[in-house]
């Protein structure tokens, strides 16, 4: 499975400067990143190409970060496939917790990682992959 | 010359001689129900205090050991009840300052005698059974609502027991019932006028002439702007849960510093450092023996309230010494509207929260006329897992748990490690941005 490194922020300025300086430092490439928002507080969700290097460098410095288990699966960027992807996970009663996109190449290949909870992961990733599509493994993600 | 009302004439405007006897027989009569309780028997013993007769004077007062919060605490549940449950008909309580309440049992003429300290007070402020009372207060285990209650009732006031909170309501009553006479902290009245223009309704659709303000400390500014806004006379209210409730000083119609009841309550102004007794208009903290209360006999309990006894009497003529609003703590507790708060309850509770690190901050501000409380806790990197739905659960918790144990909820802010300000002590750890007039 691909991994996701996500952060807690405290919602203030020079917050997120802290942890990219922090991943600069340590040499870290981010593949892609987004942010949930909670008013006092976020959470910076990361996809990265060292993510054990990555978790301790913060951890480190006293972070609160946790790496976690994501379904990263590849989508060909045409019309239609997210809502495939999404149909065949919800006729198997699978529920995405929450998710983000981006796209690797423009009108080729789109990313979408999924958080899914634990228990049903496996079966998400076997579901995708009967409707055709790649699940990306920690390897494949990160060298994209 | 002002029309003075009494509601007890004689032992209001008594001889200062007459006032000493009173509370020397008083004080003879607690010292006997206090050698009932677990908590004063060997105090008294130890000072060589064995049966009433060993006070002959009201010097003898000074012999005694101060009573604190803490040594109540110790007590808990009934290390200071003098009497049999059967005789005890309510109880009240407050915070402690950490888990254990403080609880104080009343026999039937301790809440007759309270009542009747109330009615006086309310008399002395000129409100009369034409008046329409509407009580702010919270009723339940504090003491604010229900004290002032009972004694409007004795008046003849009618009584409007709306309890705290719902300002929609409150105004909504006010106008309904042409309310007269409210009892509410001063923060809360300013809120209320603050929200009469989005409940369309003006000062000349209310009937608001008078105002008992207490629970919180304020200044002398804050009583002017609330007449002003108002319209109204709004009259300083004295007391504590320890020592009944509200009813241990109040204004009277002159506005000059509120009389302490001297025939219920012995007050002494002391050194909070050293403990001794401080002459009339010195600052100083107040401590308070209460000489009517049976179940729970109460001896120079220290109120960490920081004030000064006015030496001149009254243009009203009572001769009872008038207490000066309440100046300051000699603790760390905070007042949050009207509701009083230990840094270390909140402290207790959240240091058990394992998702929560060492670190913590109290912060206290004002969102328009009100208090805001907030708790800012910085999370432990150790339990976080990446899930929005933990740390709101977290959130939610500590909410709970202080709402449990303070009575009011807080905002709670989530902080990332070591963010937070590193303090020894827990005084330091509370911030209080409100004004301060």
């Amino acid at each position: 499975m691909a991994k996701q490194l996500t952060i807690f922020v405290e919602n203030r300025a020079g917050r997120l400067k802290a942890i990219s300086e922090n991943l600069h430092k340590h040499r870290i490439d981010i593949r892609a990143f987004t942010i949930q928002d909670r008013g006092d507080y976020g959470l910076l969700r990361l996809i990265v190409d060292k993510p054990n290097d990555a978790y301790l460098a913060l951890a480190d410095v006293g972070c609160a970060c946790a790496l976690k288990d994501v379904l990263a699966v590849s989508v060909p960027d045409q019309p239609g496939n997210f809502h495939k992807l999404t149909s065949a996970l919800a006729a198997e009663g699978i529920n995405i917790r929450d998710a983000y996109g981006f796209v690797l190449q423009p009108h080729k290949t789109g990313i979408c990682c999924m958080e899914i909870e634990p228990p049903q992961l496996a079966k998400a990733a076997q579901v995708a992959r009967q409707v055709g599509f790649t699940v990306l493994e920690d390897e494949e993600l990160y060298t994209l | 010359m002002m029309d003075i009302p009494f509601w007890s004439r004689e032992i209001e405007t008594a001889e200062r001689s007459r006032i000493e006897q009173i509370q020397l027989e008083r004080l003879r009569d607690t010292i006997g129900w206090a050698l009932k309780t677990n908590l004063y028997r060997r105090r008294l013993t130890q000072v060589g205090i064995g049966s009433p007769d060993d006070v002959k004077s009201l010097a003898d007062l000074r012999r005694i050991p101060f009573t604190t919060k803490d040594d109540l605490r110790v007590s808990f549940p009934k290390g200071h009840l003098a009497v049999g449950m059967t005789d005890v008909i309510r109880v009240h309580s407050s915070s402690g300052t950490t888990g254990i309440p403080t609880v104080i049992y009343y026999a039937r003429q301790d809440l007759d005698n309270w009542t009747d300290l109330l009615a006086r007070s309310i008399v002395a402020t000129g409100a009369t059974s034409s008046d329409i009372f509407q009580n702010m207060m919270t009723y339940g285990l504090f003491t604010g609502g229900l004290g002032l209650h009972y004694g409007a009732e004795r008046v003849g006031l009618t009584v409007i027991p709306i309890g705290g909170g719902n300002t929609k309501r409150q105004i909504q009553v006010m106008k309904d019932f042409q309310t007269t006479v409210v009892h509410v902290t001063p923060s809360y009245l300013l809120h209320i006028h603050s929200k009469l223009g989005e409940e369309g309704i003006e000062l000349k659709d209310l009937a608001l002439r008078k105002a008992f303000i207490g629970a919180e400390p304020h200044s002398e500014n804050t009583r002017r702007k609330l007449q002003d806004l108002m319209r109204i006379d709004a009259y300083n209210s004295y007391g504590l849960s320890e020592l009944n409730g509200p009813g241990v000083a109040f204004e009277c119609v002159c506005k000059k510093d509120m009389h302490v009841w001297e025939d219920a309550f012995i007050v002494e102004i002391i050194d909070p450092q050293t403990g001794e007794v401080l002459p009339d208009g010195q600052e100083g903290e107040v401590v308070l023996t209460n000489v009517v209360r049976r179940a729970t006999p109460i001896l120079r309990y220290r109120t960490r309230d920081l004030a000064f006894l006015h030496p001149q009497g009254c243009d009203c003529g009572r001769t009872h010494r008038r207490l000066s609003r309440i100046l300051g703590r000699t603790d760390d507790m905070l007042i949050i509207n009207g509701v009083n708060v230990f840094p270390s309850q909140i402290e207790e509770k959240i240091m058990k929260i394992p998702e929560v690190a060492t670190n913590y901050q109290i912060h206290v501000d004002k969102k328009g006329a009100l208090d805001r409380l907030t708790v800012k806790v910085e999370i432990y990197p150790k339990l976080f897992l990446g899930e929005v739905s933990k740390l709101e659960a977290l959130k939610h918790r500590i909410v709970e748990e202080l709402k449990a144990s303070i009575t009011i909820s807080p905002g709670v802010e989530l902080h990332e490690p070591g963010s937070l300000p590193v303090y020894e002590g827990k005084a330091k750890r509370v911030v209080d941005e409100r004004p301060k007039d």
